[in-house]
């Protein structure tokens, strides 16, 4: 019988917190603070001061701390979300922009966009790995999903190097147009996808052959060419075959067919959309608009804006705790 | 794996370069000529403001290191002269040597007549001019191997007035040096007051020769001097021509009334400027810091969006001839991605470099024209200068 209640009670707490309760960070790169939203009410519950310039930031595995590139100070630095206090920094190189995790968490890849540098941390030690040297302002890494791969792009170079991971060399390079920003393996691991920001195209390579296999081109009626920059891409894992594309100035996030490579749609969102980030069941997308100062809630299903949220200023990187 | 250590940093270093030649295409060697005319550098009227050293040069060589890293992933290897006159040499012959030697792409830092004067060759070549401003040289006296990096004065003065427009500052006056180029500049300043709306009430000219720049209390007298010359009919806006720093300088809280001086001084319309760090041009601006040990002027520049609009027509043709670079050039594949927000191209009508123009106080970037409603069915950068029907380019 005491059983039965203690199941009950426990049950009955559990219902007091929603199943898919998730919670957004925002980066806002001009205020020097992550902007906390709640999943559900998609209010800002809190807001966390940082270092100087945060841009890119990504979650530990367990979903215990965010990895903050404060860019202007030249670390990371690590956010414990329990406590809400920076508790340590790590070693980065100068000018930390974009990162990603390994999939054991024990290793973070980090672009140096002022040093020519891909810098390699291992997270347990806290110390630098190893520095990759690429081309000038490195800028976009993306890992393999099998993480063997590492992707970085060169912004002035206008290169993406693939790096093998075990050797931490540099194996190929491919040109592309002008300006590339963020590299995105595809979750079957076959593509990669860079967007150029000032070439105005989305590189689709081949990841084995590592040829150029299509660009995306993009126009968008009444908007001059020159605003169309793309930048932040994510690719859905959920089957629905779907890309999304972030478009700078224009203020438009793209839809994109991934088996046809067609622009399906355009959404509005705000001025200077940089990063993208799914919601855990990939049902929404939440996008940085920097000069709206606001964070876009897309519904996926719908393909339909809901909402706008309000965070700091120049809000650029994203990252979303299940 | 172990922590950094110096021998992993070489093997990756090496691994670089292996894999860069792992990719290599054939070999393509690119020459550029950096060809000048000694000038006499200005002492700046401001005592902050330091002569500059190999203006231009330093911009150009920033260029080729960016544009090299590229080239050495791709085998091709890109190679620059500098070739600087003397203030009276025969420039044509110079010019013509080096054709004669081979040399087919040209940077050019010279005035109009100069650049004129090698353009009337007709060779197989192309030249980026990085220094001339003249509107003649992009109308009347276009050439079609002659790209121009550095806005026009139209450019400059639309740029400026649009601003004013925007914030209805509609009334100016205008004050004009007594050079040539000052001239020229309150030309352009008055065809885009007449194209955007803004009334020019009066007009004044400062024929005062400078004496020393530096003198001891030659503040009393400017004191004295300036609101007499500024005793105009109301206005919003005192614009100045005074593109060789003679007197402008001095115009700014000592005008008669309480009003912003905009120009050549005060606020100016300029390709490049310290103080414009956006769109990633943080980096640009420390790497050139690091390399000449001082600011990126407007000159260095248009000198370095020369050697990278050469590097990007090579990278992408793999040629380095130029009517096959000039073709792409001229065509929408050609990007330039030059830290101000939008892609740098080519008008195709007179080989202007479009771009977006700075607008900027003493000591910060205030905007960047074009500025928002000035519509343009084509390019809103085509708002600034002459636009293509507008000009009267034959045969570029």
């Amino acid at each position: 019988m005491n059983r039965i209640w203690i199941v009950m009670l426990c049950a009955m707490a559990g219902n007091i917190q929603p199943a898919y309760a998730y919670t957004i960070y925002v980066s806002n790169e001009k205020d020097n603070t992550i902007s906390v939203i709640d999943g559900d009410s998609l209010e800002v519950t809190d807001t966390i001061e940082v270092g100087e310039r945060p841009r890119g930031i990504v979650l530990s595995n367990d979903g215990k701390y965010l990895y903050i590139c404060a860019s202007d100070d030249d670390h990371i630095e690590v956010l414990d979300l329990q406590s809400k206090q920076v508790i340590y920094n790590l070693p980065s190189g100068p000018d930390p922009e974009l990162m990603s995790l390994s999939a054991d968490g024990s290793l973070l890849f980090v672009a140096n966009e002022d040093d020519n540098m891909v810098t390699v941390i291992d997270t347990v030690q806290r110390s630098k790995l190893v520095e990759i040297p690429v081309g000038i302002e490195p800028e976009g890494i993306g890992l393999s999903p099998d993480g063997k791969w590492l992707v970085s792009t060169s912004e002035t170079t206008n290169m993406a190097h693939f790096i093998d991971t075990a050797s931490l060399k540099i194996i190929d390079n491919v040109l592309v147009d002008a300006r590339p920003r963020v590299a995105q393996y595809t979750p079957d691991g076959k593509e990669v996808w860079v967007s150029s920001e000032i070439g105005g195209t989305v590189s689709i390579i081949d990841a084995a052959s590592r040829e150029i296999k299509h660009k995306i081109e993009f126009a968008v009626a009444g908007l001059r060419p020159e605003s169309i920059q793309p930048v932040g891409i994510k690719i859905a894992a959920d089957g629905s075959n779907k890309a999304y594309i972030a478009l700078g100035p224009s203020a438009r996030v793209a839809v994109v067919d991934t088996t046809s490579y067609a622009v399906e749609k355009y959404l509005l969102v705000g001025p200077r959309v940089w990063n993208l980030e799914f919601s855990p069941d990939q049902k929404r997308l939440f996008t940085t608009n920097g000069v709206g100062g606001d964070v876009s809630v897309i519904d996926l299903q719908k393909q339909k804006v809901l909402k706008s949220i309000k965070v700091g200023r120049l809000p650029w990187g994203i990252a979303v705790n299940p | 794996m172990k922590p950094l250590s110096l021998i992993q940093s070489i093997c990756a270093i090496v691994a670089l370069l292996v894999s860069a030649a792992s990719i290599a295409q054939t070999k393509l060697e690119v020459d550029i000529v950096y060809l000048g005319r000694q000038t006499q550098t200005l002492k700046p009227l401001s005592l902050l403001d330091t002569e500059v050293e190999n203006n231009g040069i330093s911009g150009s060589m920033l260029g080729l290191n960016d544009t090299q890293t590229t080239g050495s992933f791709l085998n091709h290897i890109y190679r620059m002269e500098q070739v600087i006159v003397e203030p009276t040499a025969d420039l044509v012959s110079t010019y013509r040597n080096l054709v004669a030697a081979g040399k087919k792409l040209f940077i050019a830092d010279l005035d109009a007549a100069d650049i004129e004067s090698i353009a009337a060759l007709d060779q197989d070549v192309l030249i980026f001019s990085i220094r001339a401003k003249d509107d003649i040289l992009r109308n009347q006296k276009c050439h079609p191997d002659v790209f121009h990096l550095p806005p026009s004065r139209s450019m400059l003065a639309d740029a400026v007035v649009q601003y004013l427009v925007w914030k209805r500052w509609n009334k100016v006056v205008l004050v004009t040096g007594r050079h040539a180029g000052d001239r020229a500049y309150a030309t352009a300043l008055k065809r885009a007051a007449g194209r955007f709306g803004l009334k020019i009430v009066q007009e004044k000219n400062w024929t005062a020769v400078p004496g020393a720049r530096r003198t001891d209390s030659g503040h009393h007298s400017l004191q004295q001097e300036i609101p007499v010359f500024t005793q105009f009919k109301d206005h919003d806006v005192l614009l100045v021509a005074d593109e060789q720093d003679e007197f402008g300088e001095y115009l700014s809280y000592r005008t008669t009334r309480a009003r912003p001086v905009a120009g050549t001084q005060g606020l100016q319309p300029t390709s490049w400027h310290r103080t414009q760090e956006q769109w990633g041009a943080t980096q640009i601006q420390r790497r050139f810091a690091k390399l000449a040990n001082r600011w990126m002027t407007e000159l260095d520049y248009s000198a370095w969006a020369a050697v990278r609009s050469f590097g990007e027509a090579v990278t992408n043709t793999g040629s380095n001839e130029p009517e096959v670079l000039r073709e792409y050039l001229l065509s929408k594949r050609f990007k330039l991605a030059g830290f101000k927000g939008a892609p740098l191209t080519f008008r195709n009508w007179n080989g202007q470099l479009r771009q977006p123009i700075l607008v900027v106080g003493p000591r910060m970037l205030v905007t960047v024209s074009p500025q928002a409603g000035f519509l343009h069915q084509h390019s809103e950068l085509d708002t600034l200068g002459f636009d293509k029907p507008e000009s009267s380019c034959q045969g570029f």
